[in-house]
């Protein structure tokens, strides 16, 4: 899972940063990886923002299926997972009535150690969601070394068990070379609100065809750990 | 089941029993009685006589519709019930055959199978009249004529039946009364060259004669060519606990297990039948995605359908039967017992499919189509996949059910979008690339389907989304063009 990601040059005029730098990207950025496989939250900012979704993909396995599971209100609001939009995953998609189902199947997932991951996408602050759900999807990863995802749409970071903890926002996208008026490469502000033995941190990202790469500096005190760490 | 139709009416209309009832029919000729209580016999009227004619003798009979189609429904659904029986058991006019061959000793030898069949039916309120054969014609003749259990004596017991015991039709038999052969006794003595000369074809007595005395196999027909894994279990006194099929269940499932370990199979859907004492059958069936049969994990499937059967009056007997099955070899996981990959994966989706039912578990099965909602559809998981490679072109992540109307402002009405109100909220477009032309499919939408233009747009905060026009100002199918968004980009 140690794709890279890149960081675009942070402060005053994103544009001019950009053009500085031909391809767009900075330093290569190393998702921070909890040291096994366990659950991680993510909660997208906006729940129209697909953007978690992107930033996720580099980051999953190939070979083994994904079960990726949606409950209703997450179909509806914020659509239904579109495969040809995976190229190159095995995807096996449920469709869960209700939160409660949902995590039963993402449970049911992640004690299955012939999957690559579990990938499950919860509308709002359901009451089944408690902490002892997230806390037994992160026992039950960590047992089977499946790795889980929990998504969270328009949720509120409650107490979770979840090992890490990310909210993921779009940012406007690096320039496209071939034409500056089209979108180029996304562009993901990510930010680690919540981990176990890592730092917590905020970066800007997007990935070329084979790694992440730091884009901005957001000018907060988590970047110049990076950059340390990087260094 | 001589009394069938009027028991059913009767337990229905709950009716007073010395009410005299007559059951009719249409006939050609008027109303014709196709069934009587006991008080209507009393009074002359009789099955197969013209309504007309019983109420000369007794014009207080009283009369109602019969139903011969539920009649029928009744018998079918009995046949199933008679699976505690027998597994083989075929439905006969109005009567039921049972194919009991190795099976009477379950119940403490033929005359304890009558006697069980004949409790149990009359439980459910209804009357019968067993027979045991050797040959199913035997057995139909002396049920129809002086029900009783026959092994070797058989001959001896059918001679002095009527003919029409042989199931003749009744112009044969009206000949043979004529020539003064009235019993099966007489016809037996006369020579077989003789009869088989007199009477040809259809009314071919010798036929019937070597049915009934077993000279000519008759095999029941709803005998499948190999019986299915079945696993039996009765109860010593109705249950009426919810836990019964669960506990049934779990002595069951390791003598099904076995019946498969031994044929070389694996299941791909059980069901799980209780037999209710009232004659009604609780059936929970769930299927496997590959064929299994592994014990504890048939139990899981099963538990949760099982728990949810219904005793009402109580079980009196459970049966489980691998209604598919597929052959599996005997293998073992591995040598270090490590289980693989696929097999895991099949477990996980059968456990999610028996929760959540096969419409919600699914993969996706790429389609030759253009239209995105079409080009990927959806199927079983685990089904196999026909490979169908798709253009490699950009998609979105997601892809929402159903477009939803956005309103768009734009330059120029070809031009691109500048800025769009989705659900509300307003989006600037601050880059935007297209537009991708995807035709609609003429050969299977109406004519006046829109040619669809998509870009791919980001709006200030840099969230992409796919969004499209339908139609053209000045294509002739409508008015101005309709804006859509489609799909989310990750």
């Amino acid at each position: 899972m140690a794709a890279g990601l890149s960081l675009v040059g942070g402060g005053g005029n994103r544009t001019s940063e950009i053009r500085e730098l031909p391809s767009g990207l900075g330093g290569r950025w190393h998702s921070p990886v909890p040291p096994s496989p366990t659950l991680s939250e993510l909660f997208a900012a906006h729940p129209r923002d697909g953007g978690w979704a992107g930033f996720l993909l580099p980051q999953l396995g190939t070979g083994k299926p994904l079960l990726w599971v949606q409950d209703r209100m997450a179909i509806l609001e914020s659509g239904r997972i579109y495969p040809p939009g995976w190229p190159g995953q095995d995807l096996i998609h449920v469709e869960a009535r209700d939160a409660r189902d949902a995590l039963w199947a993402m449970e049911e997932g992640v004690r299955c150690a012939a999957l690559s991951a579990v990938i499950g996408e919860i509308w709002g602050d359901p009451r089944a969601l408690d902490f002892t759900a997230t806390r037994r999807l992160a026992v039950a990863s960590e047992r089977s070394g499946t790795t889980c995802w929990l998504v969270r749409l328009s949720g509120n970071a409650n107490l979770s068990g979840a090992r890490m903890r990310w909210r993921i926002a779009s940012a406007p996208s690096l320039l496209n070379d071939l034409n500056p008026r089209a979108s180029g490469a996304p562009v993901w502000d990510a930010e680690l609100f919540r981990a176990r033995e890592i730092p917590p941190g905020r970066w800007s990202v997007a990935h070329d065809a084979s790694a992440f790469h730091l884009v901005a500096a957001s000018g907060d005190r988590a970047l110049g750990e990076n950059r340390r760490l990087s260094a | 089941m001589p009394h069938l139709a009027i028991e059913r009416w009767a337990k229905i209309a709950a009716s007073a029993p010395d009410n005299p009832i007559v059951l009719t029919v249409e006939g050609t000729h008027g109303l014709i009685i196709h069934a009587v209580t006991k008080a209507a016999a009393e009074r002359g009227a009789r099955a197969g006589a013209r309504l007309t004619d019983a109420r000369a003798l007794d014009p207080t009979l009283i009369a109602e519709p019969a139903d011969p189609a539920d009649d029928a429904a009744l018998v079918e659904r009995l046949s199933k019930w008679s699976g505690r029986w027998s597994p083989l058991v075929e439905v006969d006019g109005d009567g039921l055959r049972l194919d009991v061959t190795g099976v009477a000793h379950l119940f403490g030898g033929e005359r304890g199978l009558v006697r069980d069949v004949q409790r149990s039916f009359a439980r459910v309120g209804l009357t019968t009249r067993v027979a045991v054969a050797p040959t199913a014609a035997a057995a139909w003749a002396l049920a129809h004529h002086a029900p009783c259990i026959c092994g070797g004596d058989m001959a001896a017991k059918l001679a002095p039946l009527h003919v029409s015991a042989l199931r003749l039709d009744p112009d044969t038999v009206r000949t043979l009364e004529r020539l003064g052969l009235k019993t099966i006794g007489s016809l037996i003595d006369v020579p077989r060259l003789a009869l088989a000369r007199r009477f040809r074809g259809a009314e071919d007595v010798v036929d019937a004669l070597d049915r009934a005395f077993g000279r000519k196999p008759e095999p029941l027909t709803a005998a499948p060519t190999e019986p299915l894994p079945r696993a039996m279990f009765r109860q010593e006194e109705p249950a009426t606990h919810p836990e019964a099929a669960s506990q049934a269940l779990e002595r069951l499932i390791p003598d099904l297990v076995c019946q498969l370990q031994q044929r070389h199979l694996g299941a791909r859907r059980l069901a799980l039948h209780g037999f209710r004492v009232d004659g009604s059958v609780a059936t929970a069936s769930v299927a496997t995605a590959i064929p299994s049969r592994e014990p504890k994990h048939l139990q899981r499937l099963l538990a949760d359908k099982a728990a949810a059967l219904d005793p009402e009056f109580g079980f009196d007997a459970f049966a489980l039967v691998a209604e598919w099955t597929e052959g599996q070899n005997a293998a073992q996981e591995s040598l270090v017992e490590e289980p693989s990959g696929e097999r895991d994966v099949a477990r996980l989706v059968d456990r999610l499919t028996v929760k959540l039912g096969p419409r919600a578990v699914r993969q996706p099965q790429p389609e030759q189509s253009h239209l995105p909602e079409r080009a990927s559809g959806w199927i079983p998981a685990l089904a196999k996949r026909e490979a169908i490679e798709l253009p490699p072109v950009r998609r979105p992540q997601r892809l929402l059910d159903r477009p939803e109307a956005i309103d768009v402002i734009y330059a120029t009405p070809e031009g691109m979008p500048r800025r769009f109100v989705w659900r509300r909220a307003v989006h600037d477009i601050a880059r935007a690339e297209g537009p991708e032309r995807i035709a609609p499919e003429w050969w299977r939408s109406p004519s006046s389907a829109r040619l669809r233009d998509y870009y791919r747009v980001e709006d200030a905060t840099g969230r992409r989304y796919w969004i499209y026009r339908e139609g053209l100002i000045g294509d002739g199918r409508g008015g101005l063009p309709n804006w859509f968004i489609h799909g989310l980009f990750g």
